[in-house]
């Protein structure tokens, strides 16, 4: 894999093997020492066009675990403004000697569009409504770890609720849940669907309390306000009522379904109870895999072979 | 002064196809035979042959929809750059769009791109003047004082205008002036933020769509507007299926509307867009194969009168940008005789017919371009072999900028000779000046 920009593209093999690498990453994470030589040497540029401080300090956290050298650059969101091509931008940082670009981009496509420009593998950190590849492998590795799933998603009712149509979250995760055998249904207003969405492979819903009492997991999204303005749902109040998970709809719930989201949380919106008093919650859980996934894609894309079951011990220190 | 022979070659015009051998002095037609003697008597010191061996002769071409991007936006495209595109391309008179900077709303700015042209002297150039002022869609833009400086063409076109009670009085003012108004259809509501046609591969993409619906809407109401007044419209880049039948039925109803197509809308599919490749975002969008065949069926069954191209020059730092960032539009001037006989299944004639006397009827140029070719008749001529294969390279291009959709595509048909009030402006493929 030279570079991940779009989860659709993996294999269910492609997927199992960055999980079961995972895991390894997931045993360096709970050492006393949660750092291994894998990717000395090597320098990660976290290049956030879109301000996002719990993506970039993730993938931060993960390359330094990993002892990569890491560059953050925070560009503002439009390149044309400054009067300097994306081109430039990264043809620009690559001359400094770069390995691996993570890459956040406010515009769909900006990571591959990157690839054309520079020899070093970039990582999708999320853009614009397209694809967040590392949020779907974290978000299968939670599933698969706390549903017990390690052979795959066949049997499993997935629903995702809210916004799908603006969201990268729910393009990747369809991908890659599907791709692991689940059964995916989206629950959202008609205005919040993408176009042509009878062409996913997914089924349809507009009633959340339909199938809330039968889902194994419910993945809820982030609602945003500006969705108000664009006449797509009248009222925070009424997508409540309709789309949000409310004290009855969590009582309605399978004890083993799992409540997922991918942050930062509406409470009150989307997420109408108290998440810590959900015992299917795993939203933090996901938060602290998301660093272990981060570790395996670039430990994937940059590692050659370094062993991992050795601890990075400080220099002069020798055990 | 210098006589300009045209030898070899098969004329081709709206009163059919012939042998024809054209002689041209001093910017008229003044010979067409059967064949010269081959050699001697004609060719003096002071007479220039052209070889048309293989080659088809016929009007020169028009084309309603270039954009030139001077005054304002030169490293895209000068007048000049523009002019020797077109010129390249087969064309001996372009349409000139008006959203430059300034835009086309006042005789002065008029008056500088007509005075441009004739420097460059490659084609003619006829400005389309603004419809209103600064293309912003509030106040008329002196519609009359423009016809009465010979604009016949008035567009806001890359903006439809949006307030439909302006667009009627527009063309109830518009009727006495004997000019037309071109209509950019696009429903601006219905596109904000768009990049890409709605569908599947935008859903995909996560790109916000441009419905084919924001076209159609705006189709509908002009033609209704049509109805109403009696005022002419042309409808610029047609994209869509059900725009085509929209205008089918208009002129079924006997309606005084004509309707245009980019070689790019019967060419390529919103498919293209799935590398993220800015050279193919375009307004109106590329759309489905579906409605790439209602177009074709639109030209052969002349519902859609001409190809335009929609020319649109940009530089390569504005278009290596993110799809949503990166300026619509792509080149057209130079590939689109060849993509016209490449892709649709019409008759040579009609081809020429929709590159040529018809769109030059609509920009009001038929006294001069697009003419049949007799003696007497102005030189506006195109010589072009219709079998020649060729493969577009962007940095061989005549305009300043390189994006053209069509880089390594190989295609047929390409322009020999171009002759613009007499003057062999293209010969052998080269531009002389």
């Amino acid at each position: 894999m030279k570079h991940l920009l779009d989860i659709g593209v993996l294999s269910v093999e492609d997927l199992h093997h960055l999980m079961a690498l995972t895991d390894h990453m997931v045993e360096v994470n709970q050492r006393p020492i949660p750092k291994v030589p894998a990717l000395r040497g090597k320098t990660v540029v976290n290049l956030f066009f879109e301000d996002s401080t719990r993506t970039r300090t993730s993938f931060d956290t993960a390359a330094r675990r990993l002892s990569a050298d890491v560059m953050n650059f925070a560009v503002s969101s439009s390149s044309v403004n400054k009067g300097e091509s994306l081109r430039d931008t990264i043809e620009t940082i690559s001359a400094m000697g770069v390995d691996a670009f993570v890459v956040r981009h406010r515009s769909s496509g900006a990571p591959q569009q990157i690839t054309q420009w520079t020899n070093a593998s970039v990582v999708n950190a999320g853009d614009g409504w397209h694809q967040h590849p590392t949020q779907a492998l974290l978000d299968c590795f939670t599933i698969r770890t706390h549903l017990n799933r390690r052979d795959g998603f066949d049997g499993l009712h997935i629903a995702i609720v809210g916004d799908i149509k603006h969201s990268r979250v729910a393009r990747s995760d369809v991908q890659a849940f599907t791709t692991l055998g689940a059964r995916v249904t989206l629950v959202a207003p008609p205005t919040l669907l993408p176009p042509a969405v009878e062409q996913w492979p997914v089924d349809i819903s507009h009633r959340l309390d339909e199938l809330v009492g039968e889902v194994d997991v419910l993945y809820l999204l982030r609602m945003q306000r500006e969705r108000m303005t664009d006449a797509l749902v009248p009222s925070l109040r009424e997508y409540t009522a309709h789309y949000g998970l409310t004290p009855p709809r969590a009582r309605r719930l399978q004890p083993h379904a799992l409540v997922m989201h991918p942050g930062p949380m509406n409470r009150g919106v989307e997420m109408a109870v108290d998440p810590s008093e959900l015992p299917g919650s795993v939203v933090l859980h996901q938060v602290t895999n998301g660093v272990a996934v981060r570790m395996a894609v670039l430990f994937d894309l940059l590692g050659s072979g370094a062993d991992l079951g050795k601890t990075d011990h400080p220099r002069g220190e020798d055990r | 002064m210098t006589r300009t022979i045209i030898r070899g070659g098969t004329a081709l015009d709206q009163t059919g196809r012939r042998r024809a051998d054209i002689t041209i002095d001093g910017g008229v037609i003044v010979g067409v035979a059967d064949a010269l003697e081959a050699s001697g008597a004609d060719d003096g010191d002071d007479v220039v042959v052209l070889d048309a061996t293989g080659c088809v002769i016929t009007p020169g071409f028009v084309d309603l929809h270039v954009h030139l991007r001077e005054p304002g936006r030169e490293e895209a495209e000068t007048i000049e750059t523009g002019s020797r595109a077109a010129a390249l391309g087969g064309f001996t008179a372009i349409v000139a769009m008006p959203n430059t900077e300034p835009a086309h709303d006042s005789l002065a700015t008029v008056e500088f791109v007509r005075a441009q042209a004739r420097r460059a002297g490659l084609c003619e150039v006829a400005p389309a003047g603004c419809i209103t002022m600064a293309r912003a869609g509030s106040a008329l833009a002196p519609l009359g004082e423009l016809a009465d400086a010979g604009v016949r063409l008035f567009t806001d076109d890359g903006n439809g205008v949006q307030d439909a009670a302006l667009m009627r009085r527009a063309l109830e003012y518009a009727k006495p002036l004997g000019i037309t108004l071109a209509q950019h259809c696009e429903v601006a509501s219905l596109t904000k933020g768009a990049v890409m046609h709605e569908g599947s591969c935008c859903s995909h993409l996560g790109l916000p769509g441009w419905p084919a619906i924001a076209e159609e809407l705006m189709v509908h109401r002009d033609i209704e507007l049509v109805r109403l007044t009696g005022a002419p419209v042309h409808f610029l880049h047609l994209s869509t299926a059900r725009s085509v039948e929209l205008v089918r039925q208009a002129k079924a109803d006997g309606l005084p509307v004509t309707a245009e197509a980019a070689p790019h809308h019967f060419t390529l599919t919103d498919e293209m867009l799935m590398g993220y490749d800015s050279v193919f975002k375009v307004n109106p969008p590329l759309r489905t194969a579906a409605d790439i065949a209602a177009i074709k069926r639109g030209l052969a069954d002349g519902t859609i009168d001409a190809i335009a191209t929609d020319h649109a020059p940009h530089p390569p730092e504005a278009k290596e940008a993110p799809l949503d960032e990166a300026p619509p539009g792509m080149l057209g001037l130079e590939t689109a005789l060849a993509l016209a006989i490449t892709e649709l299944e019409m008759p040579l004639e009609e081809i020429v017919a929709a590159l040529s006397w018809k769109p030059a009827a609509i920009a009001g140029l038929g006294d001069r371009h697009g003419r049949a070719i007799a003696v007497g008749e102005p030189a506006n001529l195109t010589v072009f072999d219709p079998d020649l294969a060729w493969t577009v390279v962007p940095s061989k291009l005549a305009s300043l900028s390189r994006n053209t959709p069509y880089a390594g595509r190989t295609v047929r048909g390409k322009v020999r000779h171009t002759i613009y009030s007499g003057v062999a402006v293209v010969v052998d493929g080269v531009a002389q000046r």
